[in-house]
């Protein structure tokens, strides 16, 4: 996955609690276009109040085509309180300071035969719903925003009034925007599909209203940050014949294999193609395999692996290695 | 035999870069169907030359190709489709395919973005076609032609849009002019995996669904390629199933040609095939560049002649079935075996 380098070359704390952040290609120059509703996943390093490093996926919320930087907007979150501590770092994150982040990945796009759009957010979770207004603007297709935040605590205010023309509503809690969007499901023309994002708990009761109302869930699509990136995940060590070395967190065995010399065949890296098969030894732990390519048959029997995707699970001991077969 | 020969029509055409830059397309002595997608761009050099290092390829039928797809087109406008919801996806293949264009011909294409923002505004320059034109995204008004089919007149590839939803990939637009023995006015709407209905082997090994999982993990920015090859008799890009009745009788027609005039009409035919994420309308962009060489031009190259003669000799039949040279790849084979190293030109 490619990787870009950026700066922070914008910060806006007018929100309280919610900062945005304007991230410019280090080198200048533009940045690449992305799908309305995508995210961009940030290495965050480890530091203070984080052990090990962190990659936090956030939504897009700028300009998508040929953007000259990328504009996020991160809640602050306490770690006292259980939060990972990205969010600290980006609220500690200073004008200049350099930022790594994969290129935008799409998992919540509009989908194009929709007749309608009925976006309903809560808090941060209007970020990705901003960047679907402006596709809608663009397009001149229909669409309607419920938002639920704090009083004086509304991010994108402005903005949304300009994409809506003034249309959207805003609601200062759960049990006034339940009750409007009880009316709003049920009066929307066939084939409008319904967007929402927000905590998981806001999440499930618009659900539960639209199954209520009576609609398919291919209708319905909800924002789960980072569903579809790979976990970093832990160490662990591998033998080659004689050869013993250690996989990184974050570090494929394709990579580290072809780090210490060895050809491995590939093509797509992604787990799908199956080119980068290896056979596995008995001294193998356990696989964590991620694959697409393997059959469950062959996932079970554990004498295999995708180099690109799968890891080794740690036995009882807490040990993780695989022996790999050349 | 009654069978007539319709090939004749079709001249032969012999140009250096036509065989320079010929993506041969058998990297083992046998064919199977396999999910062979690598990422794209990237040059692979042949014993003849190269090729790979554009997605967007222009060669010496640049101008030829262009002049037949619009008489196709003329002919059978039900060759150019579009779902309405679409709409953004022709223009974002549009944008992309010039891009493309101007990284492959830097000295004669360029797309300058004037304006960007909501409404963004470009300048496009073909001098190629003597195309110099502003025009605003997503207002047709500023165009002479829908988008995917202005594009599509100034690109030698095919081009079909997918659209995902619900976990699936649909075939809901496209100008393919240059089908091998399909129909994209049948197929548009289709499921990716309803297009992919008759073809042998690849459903029960899994293949079609693993490559369909690929294309719906495909991100923005990312492309990939895959090649694909039958033969083809005369220089004939035009073997859609709608002209079946003029092609396909030349199947049983060629084997009645001398040897002089069946090396000359018989040729390899590869698809370069790119897939590309669009980002505007997330669609999924597939690209298929044809590519013909007869066997004459074929055997300039030892390894080609070899190989090819290997892979035709040993294809199962249910594949050479498939790919509709059943009848004559044994002859092409046998033609290929006989033109030995020191017969070569």
């Amino acid at each position: 996955m490619s990787r870009l380098s950026l700066v922070v070359a914008g910060i806006d704390d007018t929100v309280p609690d919610v900062r945005r952040l304007v991230l410019a290609p280090a080198d200048g120059g533009e940045l690449p276009s992305y799908t309305p509703g995508s995210h961009l996943v940030l290495d965050v390093p480890s530091g203070p109040g984080r052990e090990r490093a962190l990659a936090n996926a956030y939504s897009l919320v700028g300009e998508s085509l040929h953007p000259s930087s990328y504009e996020i907007a991160v809640l602050r979150c306490d770690p006292r309180g259980g939060a990972a501590g990205g969010s600290a770092w980006v609220h500690a994150l200073r004008t200049g300071d350099p930022v790594t982040a994969t290129t935008p990945r799409s998992s919540f796009a509009p989908v194009q035969p929709a007749t309608r759009h009925l976006l309903v957010a809560a808090g941060i979770g209007i970020t990705p719903l901003v960047s679907h207004l402006r596709f809608h603007a663009r397009w001149g297709r229909e669409a309607e925003l419920l938002y639920l935040h704090r009083e004086g605590r509304g991010a994108f205010i402005t903005e949304i009034d300009d994409l809506t023309d003034g249309s959207a509503s805003c609601f200062h809690d759960r049990v006034s925007l339940l009750a409007r969007l009880r009316e709003r499901l049920l009066d929307q023309p066939i084939g409008t599909h319904l967007y929402t994002c927000g905590p998981t708990g806001f999440m499930d009761l618009v659900v539960a209203e639209a199954q209520a109302a009576g609609w398919p869930s291919s209708r319905v699509h909800l924002e789960h940050f980072g569903l579809d990136d790979l976990d970093p995940g832990e160490p662990f060590d591998v033998t080659v014949g004689e050869q013993c070395f250690e996989i990184a967190s974050g570090v494929s065995l394709l990579e580290a294999m072809e780090k210490q010399g060895y050809a491995v065949p590939n093509l797509c890296r992604q787990g799908v193609c199956g080119e980068c098969r290896l056979e596995l030894g008995p001294a193998t732990t356990g696989v964590w395999h991620r694959d697409l390519y393997l059959s469950d048959d062959d996932k079970a029997a554990g004498d295999c692996a995708m180099a690109c995707v799968s890891r080794a699970l740690p036995a009882a001991d807490g040990r993780a290695h695989l022996e790999v077969l050349l | 035999m009654s069978a007539t020969y319709s090939a004749e029509v079709c001249t032969t055409v012999s140009a250096l870069d036509l065989v320079t830059g010929f993506p041969f397309p058998f990297p083992q002595e046998t064919y199977r169907y396999s999910t062979n997608v690598e990422p794209a761009p990237g040059a692979v050099t042949t014993p003849a030359g190269q090729w790979g290092e554009a997605v967007v390829d222009v060669d010496s039928e640049y101008a030829q190709e262009l002049a037949e797809r619009a008489a196709i087109l003329d002919r059978d406008p039900s060759r150019h489709a579009w779902l309405p919801h679409m709409d953004v996806a022709c223009w974002d293949a549009m944008l992309c395919l010039m891009r493309e264009l101007s990284l492959t011909r830097p000295d004669s294409m360029a797309l300058t973005v004037l304006e960007s923002g909501v409404r963004p505004r470009y300048h496009w320059r073909n001098d190629l076609l003597g195309i110099d034109h502003t025009f605003v995204l997503g207002d047709p008004s500023t165009l002479p032609d829908e988008p995917l089919a202005w594009i599509a007149a100034q690109v030698q590839e095919d081009i079909v849009l997918l659209d995902q939803r619900d976990g699936v990939l649909y075939g809901d637009a496209g100008v393919v002019t240059f089908a091998a023995d399909w129909s994209f006015g049948f197929d548009v709407g289709m499921s990716f995996l309803e297009i992919h209905g008759p073809v042998p082997r690849l459903h029960g090994e899994g293949i079609i669904t693993r490559a369909h999982e690929f294309l719906k993990r495909l991100q923005p920015g990312e492309t990939y390629r895959r090649t694909n090859w039958t033969l083809t008799i005369g220089r004939r890009l035009d073997v859609s199933t709608e002209l079946y009745p003029e092609w396909g009788p030349d199947r049983d027609a060629v084997l009645l040609l001398d040897d002089e005039a069946f090396g000359r009409d018989v040729h390899l035919r590869v698809e370069v095939q790119h897939l590309i994420r669009l980002p505007e309308s997330g669609a999924v962009m597939f690209l298929i560049r044809t590519y013909l060489l007869p066997l004459v031009d074929l055997v300039q190259v030892e390894h080609w002649r070899v190989r090819t003669a290997d892979v035709l000799e040993e294809l199962p039949q249910d594949l050479a079935d498939y790919k509709g040279v059943a009848k004559y790849r044994h002859r092409t084979a046998a033609w290929l075996r006989a033109r030995g190293p020191a017969e070569g030109s």
